[in-house]
């Protein structure tokens, strides 16, 4: 689960890493009033949607008065933000994040991730801060320095202090830039936090060390022990669609394509997603109804898939292990009857009962496509929407 | 021989009252020699109680000591999973296979840290468990499906397996062992692990793996299979068509910062001489053409 930046930064505060103040704003007369609250000279409107690039497309501005906070806000709220991670239809903006403009004079970076190899957080650092860091460790790779942290004694001075010294941190700046570290270290295990990143972090001309963005995502099997942190959810930046599966405790992920499919694990709805674009077409979606689906799930599932006006078509891909294929053939039969169901519909059904699953398709008298592996089902479904 | 486990595998359920827990365990008892494996329950409220026979102790360690059970298999809930697998690992078994879903990785980087050192092997989380087909079965995957030969199957999805192994079994090929090490990025046993003890199981004659997107365990599984394996090994990664940063059911199905696309695992291990295929259908059909 993802949170705004202004939310990023209210959790990190909590761990006493240091930020810029600032208050989020949801229309433009809070957005001036807060920089009248907050004092000063400079202030920055920020656009608070979850995705990066937000600079560049406009939606980060720098005022110099109270009267240009609110031309910025005005201009901003609303707005239909397209970055390199919105996709072209891009995000509309309903947040704002006023704050206190910064004296920068280093931009650094500092991230956290889970490391699989060696099962641990681990720290990254640049001093290439303000830059795409995938492009960074793609051309500098030598510039991000990277620290396993240990889970029971946390992010250790000396380790903080090294990684602090090979970004260039002054001497000066380093027992706060320490402080800054293991405080986002702390906020990220305690919050079960699976990705932590403030870039830019900066040094300021008076040797203060800021988060001037934060990104945090958390791990969704744990949010059941941070009702804090599930109350901050946006539904507005989730996907529709996927908000409305979760509901149904299916996994469900939008795509491009115009062919639905509804599988059974995780790993073989994406083998049956590629076994589609195998064949020349685009799935419309990802969607696993899990192991025990039941007739509502799967009609659940056809109404969500059915719900995107791009679907042209559905391939049902089910191995019935424990789950038996005359089961899976009752929930397709209802489903399909429910939805009234107008687009053509394939069914591979593999394991248990797998012929009596196919009679019962047969007998139902619905015009469904039988299929007896993954290619052959992947060629008939996109065979019949291509000749619609 | 096998790998793991095979017909005198003495194991013991942990949440065996729980519903997930009683029903895969009666699957498991009325499989091939199961109910002669399955030796023992752990549920600290239910101590003394029986479970269709089974006795149940109040831990692990005391259900180890009475009934000479060296395996645990876990269903506990996930808030609660994490610490199973500490007890089993603090009582010392060979093996813990945790099928439990959904376990905060926080909790499992703690477990995996205080494991290390230590004698137990982790499979799992997240995981459809282990078969030997025909001796025993330790987990949630269909049984009939299967049956004995002398194809290892190491997979990190659940149906996924299975459908490699549907396809195995069209060509009357039979399985070793087949090992679900599971979707979860803080797990135990990688494929790497699972194929080290394939290439030394001389009842093992060829391997499938099977991956899919997220981290690069698949390709340090086939840098090894280059320099050291002399069995023939075949391959599948699913995720082709998976978008960056979006996570794909499992928690760790996820390519995040340009890394762990199934593009880049197909090119590495056909570069380590792993014949792989683009089409899921056809895992069954490249692994008979190389034996």
């Amino acid at each position: 689960m993802n949170v705004h930046e202004y939310q990023g930064k209210e959790i990190l505060r909590r761990y006493g890493v240091a930020t810029p103040r600032g208050v989020p704003c949801f229309s433009v007369a809070e957005a001036e009033d807060a920089s009248r609250k907050l004092g000063g000279k400079a202030w920055v409107v920020k656009a608070q949607i979850h995705a990066g690039g937000r600079g560049k497309g406009g939606g980060v501005k720098l005022a110099r008065s109270a009267e240009e906070v609110r031309e910025h806000a005005s201009r901003i709220l609303g707005m239909t933000l397209v970055t390199h991670q919105t996709g072209p239809e891009g995000r509309m903006v309903k947040r704002l994040l006023v704050e206190e403009g910064a004296d920068i004079r280093n931009e650094l970076y500092v991230g956290m991730v889970v490391d699989r190899a060696t099962q641990r957080v681990t720290l990254m650092a640049s001093s290439e801060g303000g830059m795409d860091i995938e492009e960074v460790a793609a051309s500098k790779p030598e510039k991000i320095h990277r620290i396993a942290v240990d889970p029971r004694s946390g992010l250790s001075d000396a380790q903080a202090d090294e990684v602090a010294r090979k970004i260039g941190v002054p001497e000066a700046s380093l027992p706060e830039t320490r402080r800054f570290m293991q405080g986002l270290y702390r906020a990220f295990d305690e919050c079960d936090a699976s990705l932590a990143e403030i870039n830019p972090l900066v040094l300021t001309g008076d040797g203060r060390v800021l988060a001037l963005d934060a990104k945090l995502n958390f791990d969704s099997n744990a949010l059941y022990r941070h009702p804090e942190i599930v109350a901050m959810r946006d539904l507005d930046e989730d996907d529709a669609a996927e908000v409305e599966a979760s509901k149904s405790d299916l996994s469900y992920i939008s795509l491009d394509g115009n062919i639905g499919c509804l599988v059974n694990g995780a790993g073989l709805a994406m083998a049956t997603m590629d076994t589609i674009k195998l064949f020349g077409a685009e799935p419309a979606n990802f969607l696993d109804v899990g192991g025990g689906a039941t007739t509502e799930k799967v009609t659940e599932a056809f109404k969500l898939m059915l719900r995107n006006s791009k679907v042209k078509g559905i391939l049902v891909n089910v191995f019935g292990g424990i789950m038996r294929c005359d089961t899976i053939a009752e929930g397709v039969i209802a489903a399909a009857r429910e939805v009234q169901l107008g687009v053509p519909l394939v069914v591979r059904m593999k394991g248990t009962n797998e012929e009596l699953g196919k009679q019962m398709l047969q007998a139902s008298g619905l015009p469904i496509i039988s299929a007896d592996n993954m290619a052959d089902a992947a060629q008939k479904i996109v065979a019949a929407v291509a000749c619609k | 021989m096998s790998i793991l486990i095979g017909r005198d595998t003495k194991v013991m359920t942990q949440g065996i009252t729980g519903k997930t827990g009683a029903f895969h365990t009666r699957m498991c008892r009325d499989y091939a020699n199961g109910t002669n494996c399955f030796v023992a329950g752990v549920n600290p409220s239910k101590a003394g109680e029986r479970f269709d026979g089974v006795p149940i102790y109040a831990t692990v360690k005391e259900a180890k000591e009475r009934t000479g059970a060296t395996v645990s298999v876990i269903y506990v809930p996930p808030p609660f999973a994490a610490a199973a697998i500490d007890e089993a690992v603090g009582a010392e078994l060979d093996l813990v296979i945790c099928i439990t879903e959904g376990i905060p990785v926080r909790d499992m980087i703690r477990t995996r840290d205080s494991m290390r050192g230590k004698k137990t092997i982790l499979i799992g989380p997240n995981c459809p468990g282990v078969i030997t087909p025909d001796e025993i079965k330790i987990g949630i995957m269909p049984a009939q499906i299967h049956k004995k030969g002398r194809i290892g199957v190491v997979s990190r999805s659940g149906t996924l397996t299975y459908e490699a192994v549907g396809q195995l079994m069209e060509r009357g090929l039979g399985q070793s062992t087949c090992v679900g090490i599971g979707g979860d990025p803080v797990n135990g046993l990688k494929h790497i692990d699972v194929m080290k003890m394939f290439n030394d199981d001389p009842d093992t004659d060829a391997v499938i793996m099977v991956g899919e997107i997220g981290g690069d365990a698949e390709e340090t599984c086939a840098r090894w299979v280059k320099a050291n394996m002399n069995k023939p090994v075949v391959g599948f990664i699913a995720g082709v068509t998976a978008p960056p940063g979006k996570r794909m059911g499992h928690a760790g199905a996820i390519i995040s910062g340009g890394k762990g696309t199934a593009q880049e695992k197909l090119a590495v291990m056909e570069e380590c001489g792993i014949k792989v295929t683009r089409n899921p259908a056809e895992m069954g059909k490249l692994l008979e053409s190389v034996l």
